[in-house]
């Protein structure tokens, strides 16, 4: 996965928003990198800041309140932060393309189905009216929308979510953009109709070979679609890898306390459930050491005075997993034993090892 | 657990609504369903099946198009006056999903818990002051809240003011519904552990409306699964969760995505066609068919009913299921 061009790279992404009481740190240093082809999950809790990061690179930031005040992202290496609304139209909309949680407020209720999908097309492609018309029928098609050429002339109250969350995707695809990123796309849904749209994402990911950058909350919907992970935790990311490294051999202890706070699938195990004690900081004066310091059952003294910047990359042997976590610092003096290998199954260890050979 | 002598029974319990112009909105038809004493039965469903519906209709929030509701073997009336109310708000209490529009914004913390008890248990103010504070620690929170306004709390803990204000009157049966679906995973956790705590020392009755699988089967004794309006199964939570017998219960338990990515990748997807249909003038047959991967002929034409499942392996299991397979 590491050894692949990364398509995106965000570093140290810093987004402030003024409010009546206050500046509000909403994104506090976030890194993260998706290679072509990857689906990336961005997992947190509301208020961790996963939408604002996303946002960003969209331009989505309403600037005042909101500004952008360190950091950059690259595409293909080039800067997307920081554009004019023009020139910004190449990037979004083009080489990345979103969709968002609630499809029935994200879609112009005034304008055909259709006719959304194709003004894209024709802004950006410079398609003419008829061949977009078409172009947008193909890819309610794509989506698998029934009728595709009737339902193009439909209006978004005549769609349910499950559909209008098809024609949001439709939409997002239409540019063939490199980089998908889905903001909580079936958090609105039933879960049968989330399924659907899981499966409808990667089938669109296998043929288009597009990356995917998903935020969601569920950790189950992670565990189905990601190839890799980045936790976020009060405006920072605390933890990313690959998936299993993530989900087998959590290193940071937020991760754990996640796993922890979820009732196991297995019937076997009915220990009860361990909820994360306390709430998270006040992004107005954010603590000035780790965030998750004051609801840590394995906080230092040093956690509350220093954020720690340690990355656990290749400490164990293993690329691209790290943990900003002072317990993995050399110095720590005690190393809890349900942290790095936590997998108490035994699953996932020879899937390490093969990649590290590679 | 089920052989808990029943606290509350549902019969043929029905709750339409009308569209005018002779259409009507089945949102729950002919539901049976009884909870025993101590028990907590959770009830799944997508949006629109008719689980909060159910829940209202049984606690007298709606009134019954048919069928009836006995409370301790008692028929309780079709249509509650506000006699029948002030009588059983004492024993039948709701949790409700959204911590924010469920508590008064004008209200303090003290006045939205203590209400109950004015009214339908007529204690006097100072004697309420001092049950809130005791029950505001109960539920983990501190008594000196108790003067401030919902919007200074955080979702979790609003959520457990709104526990605070069912459970005050001390209850017999309580409807949680979506208690836990507008909270974080870490908070979730919080609230699950509380009303288990509280349900053993209060021996209470719960039953648990949610669409989350996995917390659904974790809290439960019994599970049942309803489907446009109707109960489609009904068993013990684990032996229905990894062992559904209704192809609806199959696919549902199959597209919930379990938070383990070896698991994910090693299990099929089940994910089936279609939407669950409109309640309004649900066709004959069983409600499934159209989007049922093993529909028979006779499934578009009779209405399956719910009945006890024979040739299970564990004859204690009990487990009712609506589905011509195994008529």
């Amino acid at each position: 996965m590491s050894q692949a061009q990364d398509l995106l790279t965000v570093e140290n992404l810093t987004v402030e928003f003024d409010t009546y009481g206050g500046v509000v740190q909403a994104v506090r240093g976030v890194d993260f990198s998706v290679s072509g082809g990857e689906t990336l999950a961005i997992v947190g809790e509301s208020g961790c800041g996963k939408s604002v990061t996303v946002q960003s690179l969209m331009g989505l930031i309403p600037t005042p309140p909101g500004r952008i005040t360190r950091g950059s992202a690259r595409l293909h290496g080039q800067e997307i932060l920081g554009r004019s609304r023009i020139d910004g139209r190449e990037i979004r909309g083009a080489q990345i393309g979103m969709i968002f949680q609630d499809p029935m407020t994200s879609l112009n209720p005034t304008m055909t189905i259709g006719d959304q999908i194709a003004e894209p097309l024709q802004v950006h492609k410079g398609l003419s009216r008829r061949d977009a018309a078409r172009e947008a029928v193909r890819l309610l098609e794509m989506t698998r929308i029934p009728e595709a050429a009737k339902r193009a002339k439909q209006y978004p109250f005549e769609f349910s979510g499950g559909m209008l969350q098809r024609a949001m995707i439709a939409m997002a695809i239409a540019c063939k953009p490199d980089i998908l990123i889905a903001d909580e796309p079936t958090t609105a849904l039933d879960v049968t109709i989330q399924a659907q749209i899981l499966d409808l994402l990667q089938d669109l990911q296998r043929e288009t070979g597009m990356a995917i950058v998903l935020i969601t909350h569920d950790l189950g919907v992670v565990a189905r679609m990601a190839d890799s992970v980045a936790v976020m935790y009060a405006g920072k990311v605390v933890e990313r890898g690959s998936v299993d490294d993530v989900f087998y051999r959590s290193a940071h202890p937020y991760t754990l306390g996640l796993r922890a706070a979820m009732p196991s699938n297995d019937p076997a195990i009915k220990q009860n459930l361990q909820p994360i004690e306390g709430s998270p900081p006040d992004l107005f004066s954010p603590p000035p050491g780790c965030g998750y310091a004051p609801r840590c059952p394995h906080a230092m003294k040093v956690c509350c005075q220093q954020p720690e910047e340690t990355r656990l990359s290749d400490v164990e042997g293993v690329r691209g997993h790290a943990s900003h976590c002072w317990l993995h610092h050399e110095k720590s003096p005690n190393k809890p034993s349900e942290l790095y290998f936590s997998d108490r199954s035994g699953k996932g260890l020879e899937i390490k090892g093969a990649e590290a050979n590679s | 657990m089920s052989e808990n002598k029943p606290l509350i029974e549902a019969r043929g319990l029905t709750r339409h609504f009308e569209l005018g112009k002779g259409q009507n909105v089945h949102a729950v038809d002919n539901v049976s369903l009884t909870v025993g004493e101590r028990e907590i039965v959770g009830l799944v469903g997508e949006s629109g099946s008719g689980k909060s519906t159910f829940g209202k209709t049984l606690l007298g929030l709606h009134d019954k198009t048919a069928g009836e509701v006995l409370f301790r073997g008692e028929a309780l009336p079709g249509s509650y006056r506000s006699a029948d109310y002030q009588r059983l708000a004492g024993h039948m209490q709701m949790i409700f999903q959204d911590p924010y529009s469920s508590l008064n914004p004008r209200m303090t913390v003290g006045e939205i818990v203590a209400e109950g008890l004015r009214l339908h248990a007529g204690v006097s103010d100072g004697m309420a002051r001092e049950r809130v504070a005791e029950w505001l620690g109960r539920v983990g929170l501190q008594a000196d809240h108790m003067s401030r306004y919902p919007h200074e709390f955080s979702g979790g803990q609003r959520q457990r003011i709104g526990i605070a204000r069912a459970l005050i009157l001390e209850p017999d049966f309580v409807v949680c519904d979506e208690p836990i679906s507008a909270l974080d995973v870490s908070v979730q956790a919080q609230v699950i552990n509380l009303l288990g705590e509280l349900k053993e020392s209060m021996g209470l009755t719960l039953l648990f409306i949610a669409h989350d699988l996995s917390m659904v089967r974790y809290v439960s004794d019994r599970m049942a699964v309803m489907y446009l309006g109707s109960l489609v199964e009904v068993g013990r939570a684990d032996e229905l969760y990894f062992n559904p017998k209704h192809p609806y219960t199959e696919v549902l338990i199959g597209s919930n995505p379990e938070p383990d990515p070896e698991l994910e990748r090693s299990r099929p997807s089940t994910a089936i066609q279609g939407e669950i249909p409109s309640p309004v003038n649900v066709p004959a047959g069983c409600r499934f068919a159209n989007r049922c991967p093993k529909v028979m002929d006779v499934c578009k034409t009779v209405t399956p009913e719910l009945i006890p499942l024979k040739n299970i392996e564990d004859a204690t299991s009990k487990r009712e299921v609506a589905c011509h397979l195994y008529a």
